[in-house]
């Protein structure tokens, strides 16, 4: 290798000869030194004036080893190709021993790497400041989320610390306080006196005695005594209230008597034990008896007694309830003899003789002891008959009737009879058509023996109850009608005459018979279809068949739904309706009638949107030419054939949008001055048009909204006080610590760290 | 026979005193009040004009200043006090409910570039053009005694801004470099600077106390750490930046007054891009300051005019200006949020309203609801053209209209040349930039 390369640089060395041969002489020149140095000197010289020159300045190096590089202008050993290293110049050393110390420290600094230039001043700032900026970047980060909730708050009140309501104890607060006024020293002496101390704690020496007399223990039982007193006290409480929760009457009739019984049972044990105090509890019993007499409490002359009076006609339960009544009355008005007898036998004798004769008799009679007792027991004990009466014969008039045939009814049809009476009775009370229904009621009682023709008569009679009522307008109170509807509930099979039922048609008494036979065959056509879906909806059992084959006409027609009128329903509704109105309202109505009546709203609105339908079709255009081709002026149009071949039809339109909706009108066209006040491009934060639509309608005035709605609705974002300086926000208020040095000192203590550097620093260099 | 009355409970409609008003009972059943949505536009829509037939902001001129005013300064703790300086050197201290002067001081020579007050607000500070920073006691001085500083320090060189430390008893002044003094000494404690142009404004932050915010003349915003003594970031905008402003309530936003007639509000971790471009002037923007509710800040320009923007709009929400007011120097935002005061060349302090309808004074409950409910429907219909032509609408004089105009067309035309450059040159060369981009040049670290 080393051959290779000396040969090389042998050859490179001969070439550069080559090149260097061209003239150069300075370089030749200092190539044959060393001769003299005279010849040096002179050298020099030449070397300055050349320099004087100013054409060849620079300098040449000398050269001193040999080189297998040799520039031209300098030399070097770069050359070489190949680093000088510390392992080369130390190999020869390698034998002699004494050169070992030398060789470890050599060895050392190999291993020591150099020190790195100092950045220059600008760079090392730059990273200071980029450090710099880091760290308070993240110093600031902090407030981040402070920052983003404040943005985003439903509302600010500023100032933002709150003022601390600094509880301080209340010595502290008197502490710098004295007495001036005389009330006031009156009340500190008094104080005083009873060492009342005014500091913490505000206990007497008494007190403070008393609260450590007691022992832990002592303490302890008492506490768990009353604690058990006071939860057995709730127990207690809540059953109570449990049970006057119930509402269940027999549960308290119950009740009642359970505890007049113990009652009495202590009376009697009472009496044994200890008889003046029974004689006592005896006065407190004859006291309740005198109330009860005066007041009218069990007198059945109450709302309920009443009430159940007329139900006990009918209701085997209300007599029961009546007759309890009344017998507790008896029991509580009897006076307590039997407990004088007991006590005392042999002094009733020489009671007897006391009282006068008459009222002892009459007491005998009555089976009690008072004479007025029977005066009010009489009555009530004729209305208690009354109604077992009645309940056969409700009236004269029915009387006949029902007992012809009591035999085989029922008493659910006794009950119906009874009504269509009173039906009978009210209509004879009506003056016009008095005379025409006695004899339809004659006519039924004579051919009553089939029930059919029973219920047909009730119908009728029903009808001309009500046809009476329209025609004539006569007030019927809401009341009676609400009854008659009730009345009807029971026969379901009689309702559909009454929906098919038309006022005007009642008006003769053939008719209505007519009617009522018609309805009762059932096989009568409906006029209307609707009419008749209804009617089949009633009773389907009815006639099933009837109906399938008709509902299919009955769907409705959306086109014709403004078109067609609806009198069935009037029909229907107008007998219940109106009479539930007032008279007002039916005059008020009537009124509007009469005042719109030339108005057809439905027509009008079809016109309107006829007009609207031909407006809005694309027009045709006519091209013709009058007198263009042919002869033209007044009265002569142009030909048929022309207008033809000129008129450019118009494409049709998209359909319109209210083409399938018969009572709608859309207007497709925009209207300018709406849009005038209507907003059209999105706003920003909104990302659809719904959320800024419903942002709109929601209404947030305080005529759609509650109070506190309202206020929560217009909450302002940003509440100042006035006349209140609003501070930076500080980091306590937020609840961060704040840096508790302050700014100047950090950069105090900074300085004398960098000054103490500084002075290290230059304590080094002088050394050095 | 009893006759059955119809009671009520007397709680459910007598009123406790006879100013409440009459419980009315109300029925909310929606379908009661129909057509709510036209109801309340109607509502909101004489709202937004009877705002505008309110809208009388201007509250009071305080003049006795016999140069242009250049700087105000709050006080810390009074709001009543007022402090100005003058271009004559004059310091003048204003009693805003007397609107009287309450004391003058010659304080300099020359302009009075900056004052300040102490965070305590027993003294303030002057900088003016003789090169001095003095001290003074803000209460007057008693019967016979000197107006006279507490303390002049004599500087090197011009100090053309003063700013106090919001916490600690130091203060920062700026001009060729910006200094950090104690008060105790007459030697910054801490000097730092980043190129060599002469500093115009200097402001701490009131939040990190430690942080400032200079502008310098050579188009520059440096942001630095009094703790670490150096600064920390450098950004250079198109044109120079007259003053700066922290935001009181967030702690790393700030807006820069710029001469080309924009505000920029920055986030100051990313300089890069401004979080919001304001413009609506048409002249420089010599002075900013935000509200203390730090949700709005109002502009003072060299057009004449004052405007108040809030935060996160580019755009202006209102104009103040009348006819004698000259160019506007320095302005302020009371600390209660309420005023806004701007003092300007033709010797004035003027005292607005910041929200110009609002009525002064106490007001009644019911008068709050109104408002309130008012200010919500404005809110509400707000994007309804006619509501929005209304309220937007403001007479501005001659002058400023035609030079909006003017910018409007000047805007176009710009707009229009790089459309028609980016048509004709190969598609990506002609890159959109978006206009917070445009006008930032260099961020430096």
């Amino acid at each position: 290798m080393k051959a290779i390369r000396a040969a090389e640089g042998l050859l490179t060395l001969s070439q550069q000869d080559e090149l260097v041969d061209l003239p150069n002489y300075p370089l030749s020149a200092s190539e044959d030194e060393g001769d003299s140095d005279g010849e040096r000197k002179h050298e020099k010289l030449l070397e300055a004036i050349n320099s004087l020159d100013g054409k060849n300045r620079y300098k040449l190096a000398e050269r001193s080893e040999a080189s297998l590089k040799v520039s031209e202008f300098n030399v070097s050993s770069e050359g070489s190709g190949e680093k000088l290293i510390l392992a080369d110049l130390l190999e020869p050393v390698k034998t002699s021993s004494s050169l070992a110390t030398v060789k470890k420290q050599l060895n050392r600094v190999k291993s020591k790497k150099t020190l790195e230039l100092p950045l220059n001043k600008e760079e090392v700032e730059r990273i200071h400041r980029e450090v710099a900026f880091n760290k308070t970047s993240q110093t600031l980060s902090k407030w981040d989320p402070i920052v983003l909730k404040n943005r985003q708050a439903e509302q600010l009140v500023f100032p933002l610390e709150k003022e601390q309501s600094a509880f301080v104890p209340i010595e502290h607060v008197f502490s710098g306080w004295k007495a001036r006024t005389p009330l006031e020293h009156e009340i500190f002496n008094l104080l005083h006196k009873n060492k009342q101390p005014v500091t913490d704690p505000l206990l007497t020496p008494m007190e403070k005695a008393s609260l450590k007399a007691m022992s832990l223990e002592e303490a302890k039982m008492r506490r768990a005594e009353l604690q058990r007193a006071r939860a057995l006290q709730s127990y207690y409480e809540a059953r109570a209230r449990r049970e006057k929760k119930i509402k269940s009457k027999k549960y308290h009739k119950i009740v009642k008597k359970g505890k007049a019984k113990k009652a009495l049972k202590e009376f009697e044990q009472l009496r044994n034990i200890n008889p003046t105090a029974a004689l006592e509890e005896l006065e407190k019993i004859e006291k309740a008896r005198m109330m009860e007499r005066m007041s009218l409490k069990h007198q059945n002359s109450g709302k309920w007694a009443k009430s159940k009076a007329i139900m006990a006609k009918y209701d085997l339960e209300a007599r029961q309830a009546m007759q309890e009544q009344l017998a507790k009355n008896k029991e509580l008005t009897q006076k307590l003899q039997v407990v004088s007898e007991s006590e005392e036998e042999g002094n009733t004798e020489e009671e007897e003789t006391l009282v006068p004769d008459v009222v002892n008799e009459v007491q005998m009679d009555a089976n009690g002891p008072n004479p007025w007792m029977l005066r009010s027991c009489n009555p009530d004990a004729k209305e208690e008959e009354k109604p077992m009466d009645s309940e056969h014969l409700p009236e004269p008039v029915a009387h006949q009737f029902s007992e012809s045939e009591e035999d085989e009814r029922p008493v659910a049809e006794e009950e119906t009879l009874l009504k269509e009476f009173e039906e009978r009775r009210a209509l004879r009370k009506r003056s016009e058509f008095s005379q025409d229904a006695e004899p339809m009621g004659s006519r039924e009682t004579q051919d009553s023996s089939s029930q059919e023709v029973l219920s047909e008569v009730r119908a009728l009679a029903q009808r001309l109850n009500k046809g009476n009522l329209q025609s004539r307008k006569q007030r019927v109170t809401s009341t009676g009608t609400v009854l008659q509807v009730q009345r009807e509930e029971p026969a379901p099979e009689e309702e559909e005459p009454l929906l098919l039922q038309r006022p005007e048609r009642v008006q003769t008494l053939e008719k209505l018979e007519k009617l009522g036979k018609e309805e009762c065959s059932q096989k009568k056509e409906l006029p209307r279809p609707i009419l008749q879906r209804e009617w089949t909806e009633r009773n389907p059992n009815n006639q099933p068949d009837a109906s399938k084959g008709k509902k299919k006409e009955q769907m409705i027609n959306l086109q014709n739904l403004l078109t067609t009128k609806t009198p069935s329903v009037k029909s229907l509704e107008v007998p219940t309706i109106e009479e539930l109105e007032d008279e007002e309202a039916k005059v008020q109505k009537q009124m509007i009638k009469e005042a719109f009546a030339g108005d057809d709203v439905i027509r009008d609105f079809l016109k309107e949107k006829r007009e609207a339908v031909e407006a809005n079709k694309p027009k045709d255009v006519d091209l013709t030419l009058p007198g263009w081709g042919e002869w033209g002026g007044l009265g002569l149009k142009p030909s048929a054939k022309k207008r033809r071949r000129f008129l450019i039809k118009a494409p049709e339109g998209p359909p319109r949008k209210d083409k399938n909706l018969p009572n709608v009108i859309i207007n497709e066209k925009r209207n300018i001055h709406a849009a005038a006040h209507q907003v059209r491009v999105l706003p920003y934060p909104f990302t659809h048009h719904q959320q800024f639509e419903r942002t709109i309608q929601t209404p947030i005035g305080s005529t759609w909204n509650t109070q506190r709605a309202f206020q929560k609705l217009t909450t302002p974002k940003v509440v100042t006080k006035p006349g209140h300086i609003i501070k930076p926000i500080k980091a306590e208020d937020v609840g961060y610590r704040s840096s508790s040095r302050s700014d100047i000192s950090v950069i105090q203590s900074n300085q004398k760290r960098l000054s103490g550097h500084h002075k290290k620093q230059l304590k080094k260099s002088s050394t050095d | 026979m009893k006759v059955k009355m119809l009671s009520r409970n007397p709680d459910n409609y007598v009123r406790e005193t006879k100013l409440d008003l009459q419980r009315v009972p109300r029925n909310y059943d929606p379908t009661l009040h129909p057509f709510e949505v036209p109801r309340e536009y109607i509502r909101a829509l004489n709202a937004t004009k009877l705002e505008r037939v309110f809208a009388k902001p201007f509250l009071a001129s305080l003049d006795g200043h016999r140069d242009g005013v250049n700087c105000l300064a709050k006080h810390p703790k009074s709001l009543a006090t007022v402090l100005s300086g003058a271009c004559d050197g004059e310091v003048r201290i204003w009693n805003l409910t007397k609107r009287k002067c309450i004391r003058t001081i010659q304080a300099h020579e020359g302009f009075v570039r900056g004052i300040c007050t102490r965070f305590c607000g027993t003294s303030f500070f002057t900088v003016g053009d003789d090169k001095t920073v003095k001290q003074w006691k803000m209460d007057a001085p008693g019967n016979g005694e000197e107006e006279e500083p507490l303390h002049t320090i004599l500087g090197k060189t011009v100090y053309t801004g003063i700013d106090h430390h919001w916490k600690d008893p130091a203060f920062a002044t700026c001009g060729q470099q910006v200094d950090i003094w104690d008060e105790q000494r007459t030697n910054p404690i801490c000097s730092m600077t980043w190129g060599f142009d002469s500093i115009n404004s200097v402001k701490f932050n009131p939040i990190e106390t430690f942080l400032l915010g200079s502008c310098a003349s050579d188009r520059n915003i440096v942001l630095y750490d009094m703790r670490q003594a150096t600064p920390l970031k450098k950004v250079i905008l198109d044109m120079r930046t007259n003053t700066i402003c922290w935001n009181p309530m967030e702690a790393f936003i700030f807006t820069a007054a710029n001469e080309d007639y924009n505000l920029y509000t920055f986030d100051m971790r990313a300089l890069d891009t401004p979080l919001m471009v304001h413009m609506d002037h048409v002249s420089a923007v010599l002075d900013v300051d935000y509200s203390p509710t730090g949700k709005e800040f109002v502009s003072a320009s060299f057009d004449k005019s004052i405007r108040i923007f809030p935060v996160d709009r580019s755009r202006s929400r209102e104009v103040y200006h009348t006819k004698r007011m000259q160019h506007v120097i320095c302005v302020k935002w009371t600390s209660d949020s309420k005023y806004i005061m701007c003092g300007s060349d033709e010797m004035n302090i003027r005292l607005w309203k910041a929200n110009a309808s609002e009525k002064l004074g106490v007001l009644t409950s019911r008068e709050k609801a109104a408002k309130d409910y008012n200010q919500k429907l404005k809110e509400k219909f707000q994007y309804h053209p006619h509501i929005k032509r209304i309220a937007r609408h403001r007479h501005l004089p001659k002058s400023i209209y035609s030079q909006i105009q003017e910018q409007r067309i000047m805007k176009e035309a710009r707009r229009r040349k790089e459309v028609n450059r980016r048509k004709h040159s190969k598609p990506g060369s002609v890159p959109i930039v978006s206009e917070k981009k445009k006008h930032i040049v260099a961020v430096v670290k």
